[in-house]
């Protein structure tokens, strides 16, 4: 019998799945900080997570979250910057650090056989960093180079305008790095973010992998001796401060080829009972290869290496965003391609098929995202920074299953309305 | 501070089996029963460095034109996203690689999409004429609209002269995507998109026996194409250094060096891969700590190498501090590669570099993603099994055999210089 090419072969809907999170295991260490883990994986290899409530959120003056996080690791009373590199990297370990709006990181990534080697250090940067001037003065240097360089680039401004416009440039959402905000650091303000952020903070663990067998003394001994969590964190109330203004276009470059579009629109954080439905409608308008978006701008007019819609991580309130760099000479019918897929999402269900699709691809990738130990661990940082559980994952998965065309045209109606969104080109 | 450090490395050998079809399709499969997925990844033994000098990026073209459509499918994606897979693909100068991850029981589908595009591409005008813009706007997105976006493309027109490594995979100018014709699309799909010229690897939760009633079912029909015997130019040894100066509006100077290095098969490649991680391996090593720490000549500087199948280059390049001359820079940069031409590396320092290698192995092997690229890639370089035996080549490299390596790249008159000044 000849090969039937034409017809696709059966497949499983990926709605039938059983899709599970498994569930972490969780350690109270002695001072208190609460630790989540999940052991499993082929490979002799492990991560923790050491997040701190340090972020931009808690700094009073800009910058100063971001430079004490980065120079965690550029010396303590004990070691210059440059042993502490080359005993991490000695191990072959990945010692990073990341300042985000609530939180900070220090993320250590490493051979399950050298992690009791490296925890002592890992401890050493939560209580003897030192910030030298010398370190900060090398620091402002080539941030302030680095921030000359990302301001020739009409993506990096577009990024920065389009957050500013949304939350204001005084909310931790809408803030970014200036040479001001660069020349304006002191080593004192590194001191005292650092002592009290980090050295007396508050912190959560999150650990994946294979694991030695002494992991929780180890942990205790030189993580849970730390004077963590012992003093109540400050209370912030920074109040979002949206512009009044809603159309921009700038002129970064004259000779530019081509300008960085970014359309966003403000929208509620996880808790709300619209987010995961949402998602849904996220994923057809511009979350994937197969979008709207996608399919008409970039795989029928050309006019974008890539269009993307997505929904901001933030923890406060998000936004919803599409971003796209386009030919110069087409950015404004890209804009108008947009809205034109954004009226068809209000006016038109959309068929069962193309439901269907999305639906599957979602789960499916899903399914994929949730496939090993350290992606395991991940999502549930997600929550727990969020402060969801599993019922989250649970309603998140019931909701794609079940979402119907007319859901999905209400949420169109009700957050894809043109005047909602903030509209920026930077050429 | 670490004393009789004992070398016990834990990196799993990847189990595979290997087979092959009539049409001379390779085929190989890693069983993992841990995932729920599965990941089928086809290989073309075809890069950029196999076009024609006045036809360049075709090869990435191509890669795009796999999206538009095959003989019996009219869209790729869509049955893919149907049954809940994600795909992507890229293009090197030496191989083009597509992949899809699915879930395992769907991954029927991956085979039925891979082989009627292995079979033929529906070469619709509209498809090769929007992908032509796409490409294009790819281009101005990385190589024109961006500060430096043309160093690379001058730098490797500077150090090859003859090598088709002297294009980037995008192409070297915009004109040959623009004036790609349905039938230059068609040649070359069915010189070089054939089975005989594929590596098929699949990993994840299925079996060699599923994977070999697929394949038969799926590939075993695809004709045979005509052998494709590689025979491109090679590079002349290089005896006289080249610079080129560039001013043009960046924000500060960037200094580029390359020096050619051997090849993927040549003695030395372990070398050399260490030689980059010595000089430019995260934040300890030597150019990071000498340059930006101690004399702070430089705000960022990287060095690394090509790891391409033929000769490549090792690379070394970094944004000046404003304020500091090119000379007073490029004589740094060359201070430090002179120390590890005359003084043999501390043995510490060599068991610093090889553990970290075997982290990188051990951590790129978590993913059956990853694992299928590594499996397709040595397996194209000749045998799959030698992705098993990468660590013990690192294991065995001494500080003597690196002293020799740098010794016999570093040469001034195998140098080649891109002076990038800032007009500000």
């Amino acid at each position: 019998m000849a090969l039937d090419r034409i017809k696709a072969p059966m497949i499983k809907d990926a709605v039938d799945f059983d899709i599970q999170l498994k569930p972490y295991q969780h350690f109270t260490l002695d001072n208190g900080v609460e630790v989540y883990s999940y052991e499993g994986g082929a490979e002799e290899v492990m991560m923790m997570d050491l997040v701190f409530f340090a972020g931009n959120c808690y700094e009073e003056k800009n910058w100063v979250a971001a430079a004490t996080n980065f120079l965690l690791k550029n010396g303590t009373h004990q070691k210059t910057a440059f042993e502490l590199n080359d005993y991490f990297e000695f191990y072959g370990a990945y010692v990073n650090r990341t300042c985000y709006n609530e939180t900070a990181t220090i993320n250590l990534h490493t051979l399950t056989k050298h992690f009791e080697a490296l925890l002592p250090v890992v401890s050493e940067l939560v209580t003897e960093s030192n910030f030298s001037e010398e370190e900060l003065k090398i620091y402002q240097q080539n941030q302030l180079q680095r921030l000359t360089l990302n301001l020739k680039k009409s993506d990096f401004i577009a990024n920065r305008l389009i957050d500013e416009y949304l939350f204001g440039i005084n909310h931790p959402y809408g803030t970014y790095s200036t040479e001001a905000a660069f020349n304006n650091l002191t080593r004192e303000d590194l001191v005292n973010f650092y002592d009290r952020f980090y050295k007396h903070g508050k912190a959560v663990i999150f650990m994946a992998g294979k694991f030695p067998k002494n992991m929780q003394s180890l942990m205790n001994k030189y993580i849970g001796s730390l004077p963590l969590n012992q003093k109540a964190m400050p209370v912030f109330d920074h109040p979002i401060i949206s512009a009044t203004t809603k159309k921009y276009s700038i002129v970064n470059d004259a000779s530019s080829v081509q300008g960085s579009i970014r359309m966003a629109r403000r929208f509620p954080n996880r808790h709300h009972p619209d987010f995961p439905g949402t998602q849904v409608l996220n994923n057809l308008l511009g979350g994937f290869f197969g979008s709207r978006l996608m399919r008409n701008i970039r795989e029928d007019k050309g006019y974008t290496y890539g269009i993307h819609s997505f929904l901001q991580n933030h923890v406060q309130e998000c936004a919803w965003m599409i971003s796209t760099d386009a030919g110069k000479d087409v950015c404004g019918a890209t804009i108008e391609e947009v809205y034109k897929e954004m009226a068809i999402l209000r006016n038109e269900k959309i068929d069962e098929a193309e439901l269907k699709l999305v639906k599957n691809y979602m789960l499916g990738a899903l399914l994929g995202d949730l496939d090993g130990p350290f992606q395991i661990m991940n999502r549930w940082k997600t929550y727990v920074l969020n402060d969801l559980d599993i019922a989250y994952f649970n309603k998140t998965i019931e909701t794609v299953r079940a979402i119907q065309p007319a859901d999905l045209q209400a949420l169109a109606n009700q957050y894809l309305q043109p005047e909602d969104f903030y509209e920026l080109v930077v050429y | 501070m670490v004393v009789g450090f004992k070398l016990i490395f834990v990196v799993l050998m990847i189990q595979f089996e290997k087979f092959q079809l009539a049409n001379g399709l390779k085929v190989l499969v890693h069983q993992d029963t841990s995932t729920p997925m599965a990941v089928v990844n086809v290989l073309y033994n075809i890069g950029a460095k196999d076009e024609n000098p006045a036809q360049t990026g075709f090869a990435h073209l191509f890669e795009h034109l796999m999206f538009g459509g095959s003989v019996n499918i009219p869209v790729y994606d869509e049955p893919l996203q149907r049954a809940g897979g994600e795909n992507n693909a890229y293009t090197t100068n030496d191989l083009t690689n597509y992949y899809c991850q699915i879930p395992a029981e769907n991954i029927e589908t991956a085979f039925w999409l891979e082989s009627d595009r292995m079979l033929s591409l529906a070469f619709s005008e509209k498809s090769l004429e929007v992908q032509r813009k796409v490409v294009c706007e790819e281009f101005k997105e990385h190589y024109i609209n961006k500060p430096y976006g043309d160093a690379w493309h001058k730098m490797r027109a500077l150090a090859y002269t003859n090598h088709p490594y002297r294009w980037m995979t995008i192409g070297a100018e915009l004109s040959h995507v623009e004036n790609a014709k349905i039938q230059d699309v068609k040649d070359f799909f069915f010189k070089f998109y054939r089975p005989n010229n594929a590596i098929l690897v699949v990993t994840g939760n299925t079996t060699t026996e599923q994977v070999k009633a697929l394949a038969e079912k799926w590939f075993g029909p695809i004709p045979a194409g005509e052998a494709y015997n590689r025979n491109l130019p090679q590079e002349p040894v290089q005896e006289k250094k080249r610079s080129l100066e560039v001013h043009a509006d960046v924000p500060m100077d960037m200094l580029m060096m390359t020096w050619h290095m051997g090849g993927r098969f040549d003695a030395g490649y372990h070398e050399t891969d260490l030689i980059t991680e010595v000089l430019g391996g995260g934040a300890s090593a030597r150019l990071y700590e000498q340059l930006i720490k101690v004399k702070q000549l430089f705000s960022s500087i990287d060095c690394y190498h090509f790891g391409t199948v033929d000769p490549g280059l090792l690379v070394i390049e970094g944004k000046l501090v404003k304020g500091v001359s090119m000379s007073v820079a490029e004589q740094a940069v060359l201070e430090e590669v002179e120390k590890i031409k005359k003084e043999l590396l501390p043995q510490k320092e060599v068991q610093k570099v090889i553990n970290k290698t075997e982290s990188i192995i051990c951590f790129e092997d978590m993913s059956i993603m990853n694992r299928a690229h590594s499996l397709a890639y040595y397996e194209l370089l000749g045998d799959a099994e030698m992705m098993n035996q990468e660590l013990e080549k690192y294991q065995a490299v001494t500080p003597e055999r690196i002293q020799a390596t740098a010794n016999a790249i570093f040469q001034d008159q195998n140098r080649n210089t891109l002076y990038y000044y800032s007009k500000n």
